[in-house]
């Protein structure tokens, strides 16, 4: 029941929040969300001793059920979920926004969507919460979004949709497979799966691949991201590039590895190879850029990349280091969009050409930039070093003849992202002072939304055990 | 089967109500009672036949079952949503609203006929008192030069496709000697004549024309943009679905067995169907020609349903039927408040109107087959119809491609209202009335989305 309440929490109050006005919506949105978080933290603390389950009947002839789970990787991603709003809502406490009913309402339900897909455990369930979490961002982006916003939404829109539209077919031809009373729970869409026959698994592969891979988004389909990315208000970027995005990578591995061994088995190659052009080619774009947040859309891409490349690497060490880096990369880039989103309202710009001497004229935000920008490169005692290093040990270990190559190539991605991000802090925090007017710096809502952000980095970074501790059943039960 | 009678005697009564009341609002509240009684009377119908063997009727020119009566109860339903939304504008269109509410009850006649029909001129009958009112409907706003070019187009073109349904069934009866639909089960594909396989081919073209399907769609765009928007919502509807059921009735329980013979004609048209209708609704201005190329697009899907030949297709075809109507009746309502109906008619509405522009959106999500709505989850039977075929999942792919480019002209409406700067101005004010019937409408989307087994009741 108590997993039920983490959907039914956002999506209530988000409903409420349309019809309040004035500041209420603000409130009701930040209490929201810290109950939100705080079961999402019992319900990870309670997965120590055993996942928990709901379970009651939606459509009984379509052989699909109201089926809620909770195991490590579950619970993990509710808790980044419940943190990563949480924090946003703290940090826009005294921004104003127009029309924040509708604002703080559409943030509300696309939590509930998110929570809705990390929780399903049937596949028609998670479907629906797959295409729910996706329309409120699609409103906040063009309602609230830069200058061209309309078109640059729209087509995220059609692509993911296109996405879900294949995985619908794959999921119905999955349950098809063996129909019956639950046709769609997860175990019995996993028989299904597993049981087919490879040259079938391998096209199947696709058609439920496609919408991961659009989300996630790995080389060709990230297209719509960079667009996406810049045009949306800061709180939804946090939304789409920290959890969302999350959405693709949790699917594969609950939807796709266990499902279809055979087909991931060979089509593994091809979607390393894909994952890794495109952390290259993403670190290459990122270098070039000027606007910050294109620049960080660029290497949210290169890690997603590098992410995807350990997945199919198939191997324990790296599908345990995706689970931990999933949670890393939420809180880390959550992080850096807070810091732009700070910068771009205190100088009107993001332009990293007129930014400069952060460090003098607002000292502390220079100092929490620094830590989360040393986080996002994966410098060791930060959470980011624990990924990245299971990552590339994960893919080094891979069976591909090509496993060095693999490594070698992306780990060039490592050195590329040191040099934008650090390119960036030289041009922002250092650099001349004359360029950035002083202004105020960090406020009291500020400072705490980045200290919790510093503070898990510092600490998941020092002792990550917790976090592995959480999933490693999982990725053993993927890859032994 | 006393809804057919039933549907037939309530029409006359509406149209002596005519000669007695000069009033044009006792008449449409007379036509929502009326409606209220039909609807009984086809609950009556359904409560009375419990058991689930079909039972001949007339000769065995009637075979009722249960598919057919829940689908006649759900039609009427679905016409009564229609006249208590659209019952105002009907009012408008014209002198004779007795008329035009007595020729409702004509075509609703023809629905039933269409939905149990057993006899090859039981579905030639009931397709001709299905389409004449409409022709008359078609050019009821007789002061309009468009009104009367649909109206002459649509009975040209068909009569034109009524010619070659009844040659097709001729071919049949020589082939088979009989014009009952079930002894053409009989017929199997390895002793074939050309006789048959040409009959039915013909029926398929003559069917296609009435719903619509490419490329015999070429009146669709015409009629039902020249159509008074009130009656071009019923057409594009319940008359649509009414056809539908009758193909799929014919194709799949006399035809079901030589499936292997016409599946691959009908799946080509099925996907010209799809692509014509989605390709040409990007390139519209006005929304009302766009809902009419989004109906050709629909009716693609619902030709999956007659593809796939097994029991999922007939409740799809049911749930497709509802879900679909009661959107587009939606849409429809909204349309006829605003002044234009071009999509810079819509702009700004979300700020005039917001209730009107929340259920739009919601109606429009139908239609694109977003999750929680009647519309995802009639997609989602026809394709989980189809895709149980399983020997055409290439056209599941291409209509889901084609799905996609659906959300790009439905969501044109909802950037319009929402994201647009402009003054949607409203034909007439909305009233609380109008409001509460919206939201009601809204809801029951919402609710087939949620539960769709409530639709399909016990069959």
């Amino acid at each position: 029941m108590i997993l039920v309440l983490l959907i039914l929490v956002p999506l209530i109050t988000g409903i409420f929040s349309f019809l309040t006005k004035g500041d209420g919506a603000k409130g009701l949105a930040l209490i929201s969300s810290i109950i939100t978080m705080a079961i999402s933290a019992f319900v990870s603390a309670g997965n120590f001793s055993a996942p928990m389950h709901f379970i009651t009947p939606w459509i009984p002839n379509l052989g699909t059920q109201f089926s809620l789970l909770a195991d490590g990787m579950s619970s993990m991603l509710c808790l980044l979920t419940g943190i990563v709003v949480q924090v946003v809502m703290t940090v826009s406490w005294n921004k104003p926004v127009e029309k924040a009913g509708a604002f703080y309402g559409l943030m509300l339900l696309s939590q509930a969507g998110l929570m809705g897909v990390f929780l399903a455990n049937d596949a028609l369930v998670f479907y629906v919460f797959w295409e729910l979490a996706l329309i409120p961002v699609y409103f906040l982006c063009s309602t609230w979004g830069g200058e061209k916003r309309i078109a640059a939404t729209f087509k995220f829109f059609i692509y993911t949709f296109v996405g879900s539209l294949m995985m619908l077919a794959g999921l119905i031809y999955l349950s098809m497979q063996n129909p019956g009373a639950n046709s769609y729970s997860w175990s019995n869409i996993m028989h299904a799966g597993s049981s087919l026959p490879a040259s079938q698994q391998a096209w199947v592969f696709w058609l439920i691949f496609i919408a991961f891979a659009i989300k996630m988004p790995i080389f060709p389909f990230h297209t719509w991201q960079p667009d996406t990315y810049e045009q949306s208000p800061t709180p939804v970027t946090i939304i789409l590039s920290a959890l969302m995005v999350k959405m693709g990578m949790f699917a594969t591995l609950r939807w796709l590895i266990p499902i279809l061994p055979q087909g991931v088995a060979f089509w593994s190659q091809t979607i390393i190879i894909l994952s890794i052009i495109g952390i290259v080619y993403a670190s290459c774009l990122a270098i070039v850029q000027t606007d910050i947040k294109r620049m960080i859309a660029y290497s949210s891409i290169a890690h997603m990349g590098l992410m995807s490349a350990a997945v199919f690497a198939n191997t324990n060490m790296g599908m345990h280091g995706v689970m931990v880096q999933m949670f890393n990369h939420g809180i880390t880039i959550t992080g850096l969009w807070l810091v732009v989103s700070m910068v771009e309202n205190r100088w009107g710009t993001r332009d990293m050409t007129k930014l400069g001497g952060m460090a003098t004229s607002a000292p502390l935000m220079a100092i929490c930039l620094v830590i989360i920008s040393l986080a996002s490169i994966g410098l060791p005692l930060t959470n980011g070093f624990i990924g990245e290093f299971m990552l590339f040990n994960g893919l080094f270990q891979t069976n591909s003849y090509y496993h060095i190559t693999f490594m070698v190539v992306a780990g060039l991605g490592i050195i590329l992202g040191a040099v934008y991000t650090l390119n960036m802090l030289q041009k922002t925090v250092y650099g001349e002072t004359v360029k950035m007017k002083i202004t105020k710096d960090l406020g009291s809502n500020e400072y705490l939304g980045l200290a919790i952000i510093i503070i898990l980095i510092v600490f998941l970074g020092v002792y990550p055990k917790p976090l592995l501790d959480l999933t490693s059943g999982i990725a053993t039960a993927l890859v032994p | 089967m006393k809804a057919i009678i039933a549907a037939t005697i309530l029409g006359i009564i509406m149209m002596f109500a005519g000669i007695m009341a000069k009033e044009k609002k006792p008449l449409a509240t007379l036509a929502t009672i009326l409606l209220f009684i039909l609807l009984g009377v086809n609950i009556w119908d359904l409560t009375n036949t419990s058991s689930l063997a079909p039972q001949s009727l007339f000769n065995n020119m009637l075979r009722i079952d249960r598919y057919a009566l829940w689908f006649n109860t759900l039609m009427t339903g679905c016409t009564l949503l229609y006249v208590l939304l659209i019952g105002k504008e009907i009012q408008k269109v014209g002198a004779h609203v007795a008329e035009y509410f007595a020729l409702i009850f004509f075509i609703l006649c023809g629905v039933y006929l269409l939905s149990c029909y057993n006899n090859m001129l039981i579905l030639f009958i009931g397709i001709e008192i299905m389409s004449i009112p409409q022709y008359i409907l078609a050019g009821s706003d007789k002061r309009n030069l468009k009104s009367s070019e649909a109206s002459l187009k649509y009975f040209l073109m068909g009569a034109f496709s009524t010619g070659i349904l009844l040659m097709g069934i001729t071919l049949l009866y020589g082939a088979t000697g009989s014009f009952n639909i079930i002894s053409f089960s009989f017929l199997q594909a390895d002793h074939l004549n050309t006789l048959a396989l040409a009959g039915i081919l013909f029926i398929m073209i003559a069917l296609s024309f009435k719903v619509s399907a490419a490329p015999m769609h070429m009146w669709t765009p015409d009629v039902y943009d020249g159509s008074p928007t009130a009656f071009t919502a019923y057409m594009a509807t319940v008359v649509k679905a009414a056809a539908f059921f009758a193909f799929l009735r014919l194709f799949q329980v006399s035809f079901g067995s030589l499936s292997s013979q016409w599946t691959l004609v009908l799946a080509i048209i099925t996907a010209a169907t799809l692509l014509v209708g989605n390709l040409t609704a990007v390139f519209q201005q006005s929304v009302k020609r766009m809902l009419a190329y989004s109906s050709i697009a629909q009716a693609g899907f619902m030709l999956f349903a007659i593809l796939a030949v097994n029991a999922v297709a007939w409740q799809g075809i049911i749930i497709y039927s509802v879900a679909y109507s009661i959107a587009t009746i939606g849409i429809f309502t909204v349309l006829m408040k605003l002044k234009d109906y071009t999509y810079d008619g819509f702009n700004g509405l979300a700020k005039k109107e917001p209730l009107l522009a929340f259920v739009t959106t919601i109606f429009l999500f139908s239609l694109a087959g977003i999750p929680l709505t009647g519309g995802f989850m009639a997609k989602y039977y026809v394709l989980q119809a189809l895709i149980q075929q399983g020997h055409l999942l290439w056209l599941v792919i291409f209509g889901l491609l084609m799905a996609a480019i659906s959300v790009y002209y439905y969501f044109r409406v909802i950037i319009a209202m929402y994201f647009k700067e402009g003054n949607a101005e409203l034909h007439s004010p909305v009233t609380a009335t109008d409001k509460f019937m919206l939201v009601f409408t809204c809801l029951l989307v919402i609710l087939i989305g949620l539960f769709p087994q409530l639709l399909l009741g016990n069959i």
